[in-house]
């Protein structure tokens, strides 16, 4: 449609132009109507996606009162940061978030290390024996051993309670080894290899200065899949800790938000409706708080974990 | 290949090419030659590899603890065998059938419901013109695939509340009195899954897309020749084309129907609605760490991973029949 789109002057333009009613009457009237679907269609899907989320929000920003009455739609009643201020009051919470950022940046560390290390020597074609360990760790991808003897291996192996346990038992994912070998596969020629061994340079230093430069944008997408998935997850927490200290992020909101738990006997009924107006505003603003950090950095990653996705997909 | 045979120094050569003529001899005497010369690449592999041996297959022979009844002094070897036993227990179990149906019920409804609404937003997004309004669109479907589960649970229980909630307002608006949603056992697979959907679809849209995009676009433009209407198209062109990726995505869902996700089943749940909310993982759980019924869990998560191996392959197997493509050739 838009064939001359790089010659910018006026008869390219007007060629353009008649170009593009010759095909609007080309076009048949169905697929005008077909079209206005498609866009409505589209439009449906965005604003059931999106209005939750804005209630969410502007709820968030809200009174108390207005929270507990529903006067809240899509804009903020009497505008207001308590339920901000409540957050951040909650000793809990700000725990459970440093408790996140640990969890999230060292876990990712450690996957992001695990994976490449294992991901790259099976991604050579010299090295003998790589189908069968491939093999071996597609299997795991089909059939586990179960929740509890998992858990019995991360008790035997000392980890309980600690907070390694939230850390090593998940380090690697297969579906992040696969997206790094075909990564390395396609991205590294085997030219490079062989030119760079003439010249002396042995495996890991070809790995360390030549393969993990190129192979940077992969290592991004990997990296944050480890660290989205660390900074979402409460299962392996709610098994594996007991000590309220270690609880990360997830953990901690699901005592608040789903079990109730906001401690503190109260005496009289006014302050027990101030009190319960707090908590249900606190909810909100949490599930903003506690989303923010993931949502902020998705816009800038999305592509690459578009491509990331693609080469996994479709390559694996 | 070439480059070698091309670039010939005189003397250090010789040994290299008899190493690659040997590389390619396969067995225990490749295997030696192999780890001679990348020994630090095979060094690199050990530690993910114990990795996967301690937290992956140890695990599953942990799982001969079905077999036994599990005492914690003698430990998982030691412990006495009792054969099919925690099998059986289970099997007669009121509450098998019930959490066998719960499980089914929900997996299939998931995959039913997500499964073309996911092929759908991707044609329509791929029909639209690039824009403001599709990358907009875009963005916002996928977004809610980075929210947690625990955060999405929360804000579905919001939503749904009888004294806050959005959609009782609503309802009351119209006369309606407040429903508890999550308080009624038969509303519990309709939020599971709609939550689902609401999450993932723009996720699942992505995978789509590529796909729509690897279509020879000849293809569309010798159909526009023949006078194809967009519907037209689609049927014909862009369903084909992404049929492959289809199958692939729907023989992975229907192998998981047993494994359908502890996590968001088990924060939806409360003592209302658990005549139909409580699932094999959810019950697995508090067999085994509730309950402390170590061998019984262990046998209840056996019979669930080998009823979703047994479904994985025998999909997989019929949809390499009928079209042609599966998960492994």
């Amino acid at each position: 449609m838009t064939a001359q789109a790089e010659t910018p002057t006026l008869p390219g333009k007007r060629a353009e132009r008649r170009a593009a009613r010759t095909q609007r009457i080309r076009e048949p009237r169905t697929d005008r109507l077909f079209m206005v679907c498609v866009y409505l269609l589209l439009t449906v899907f965005l604003a059931v996606v999106l209005l939750p989320l804005l209630y969410i929000l502007a709820s968030s920003f809200s009174s108390p009162q207005a929270v507990s009455s529903g006067r809240v739609l899509l804009w903020p009643v009497d505008f207001s940061l308590r339920g901000y201020h409540a957050v951040f009051a909650n000793p809990q919470i700000i725990q459970g978030y440093l408790n996140s950022l640990f969890y999230t940046v060292a876990g990712t560390i450690v996957s992001v290390t695990m994976t490449v290390a294992i991901a790259y020597p099976m991604s050579r074609r010299t090295l003998v024996g790589r189908n069968v360990v491939m093999t071996l760790i597609l299997f795991t991808m089909l059939f586990t051993g179960g929740l509890i003897p998992t858990y019995l291996v991360v008790q035997s192996v000392g980890l309980l309670d600690t907070r390694w346990a939230l850390i090593i038992p998940q380090a690697i994912g297969v579906w992040q080894v696969i997206i790094a070998r075909s990564y390395f596969r396609t991205a590294i020629p085997e030219e490079l290899v062989e030119a760079s061994q003439l010249d002396g340079c042995g495996d890991l230093r070809f790995l360390w200065s030549v393969v993990i430069p190129l192979a940077k944008p992969m290592i991004a997408v990997v990296a944050l899949m480890y660290a989205i998935m660390q900074w979402n997850s409460y299962f392996d927490a709610l098994i594996y800790l007991k000590n309220p200290d270690l609880f990360p992020l997830q953990l901690v909101l699901r005592n608040i938000l789903i079990l109730n738990t906001t401690g503190g006997g109260a005496v009289d009924a006014s302050v027990v409706i101030q009190r319960q107006q707090l908590a249900d505003l606190l909810k909100y603003s949490l599930i903003v708080v506690a989303s923010v950090p993931v949502l902020l950095i998705y816009p800038f990653v999305a592509r690459y974990f578009t491509k990331g996705i693609l080469i996994g997909a479709v390559k694996g | 290949m070439a480059t070698l045979t091309t670039v010939r120094p005189p003397a250090g050569e010789l040994p290299a090419r008899r190493r690659r003529r040997r590389r390619e001899r396969p067995g225990l005497k490749g295997l030696g030659r192999s780890l001679q010369r990348h020994w630090t690449l095979y060094l690199l592999m050990v530690v993910p590899l114990v990795w996967f041996a301690v937290f992956k297959y140890i695990p599953m022979s942990n799982a001969v603890l079905a077999f036994k009844n599990y005492n914690v002094i003698k430990g998982i070897w030691g412990s006495p065998w009792v054969g099919w036993q925690n099998f059986e227990l289970f099997f007669h179990n009121p509450v098998f059938w019930t959490l066998v149906k719960n499980t089914f019920l929900l997996s299939v409804y998931t995959v039913a419901a997500s499964f073309p609404l996911a092929i759908i937003l991707a044609l329509a997004l791929n029909e639209a013109r690039t824009g403001l309004f599709k990358r907009t669109v875009q963005m916002v479907t996928y977004a809610p695939y980075f929210i947690s589960t625990v955060v999405v649970v929360s804000m579905t229980i919001l939503v749904l509340s009888p004294r806050l909630g959005i959609i009782n307002e609503g309802l009351g608006f119209f006369g309606v009195p407040a429903i508890d949603f999550l308080g009624d056992p038969d509303y519990f697979r309709h939020i599971y899954v709609w939550s689902d959907v609401w999450q993932t679809t723009g996720y699942s849209a992505v995978i789509y897309l590529a796909a729509l995009s690897g279509i020879d676009p000849a293809l569309h433009e010798s159909a526009k020749v023949d006078g194809a209407s967009r519907l037209q198209r689609i049927r014909h062109v862009d369903l084909p084309g992404i049929m492959p990726t289809a199958v692939v995505i729907l023989v992975l869902a229907v192998g998981n129907i047993m494994a359908i996700g502890f996590e968001k089943a088990f924060l939806l749940q409360n003592p209302l609605n658990l005549s139909q909310s409580e699932i094999i993982s959810t019950y697995v759980y508090k067999t085994g760490l509730l309950n402390a019924d170590f061998s019984m869990a262990t046998a209840i998560g056996l019979f669930n991973s080998v009823i979703n191996l047994a479904l994985l392959l025998v999909v997989n197997a019929l949809a390499k029949r009928i079209t042609g493509n599966g998960l492994w050739s």
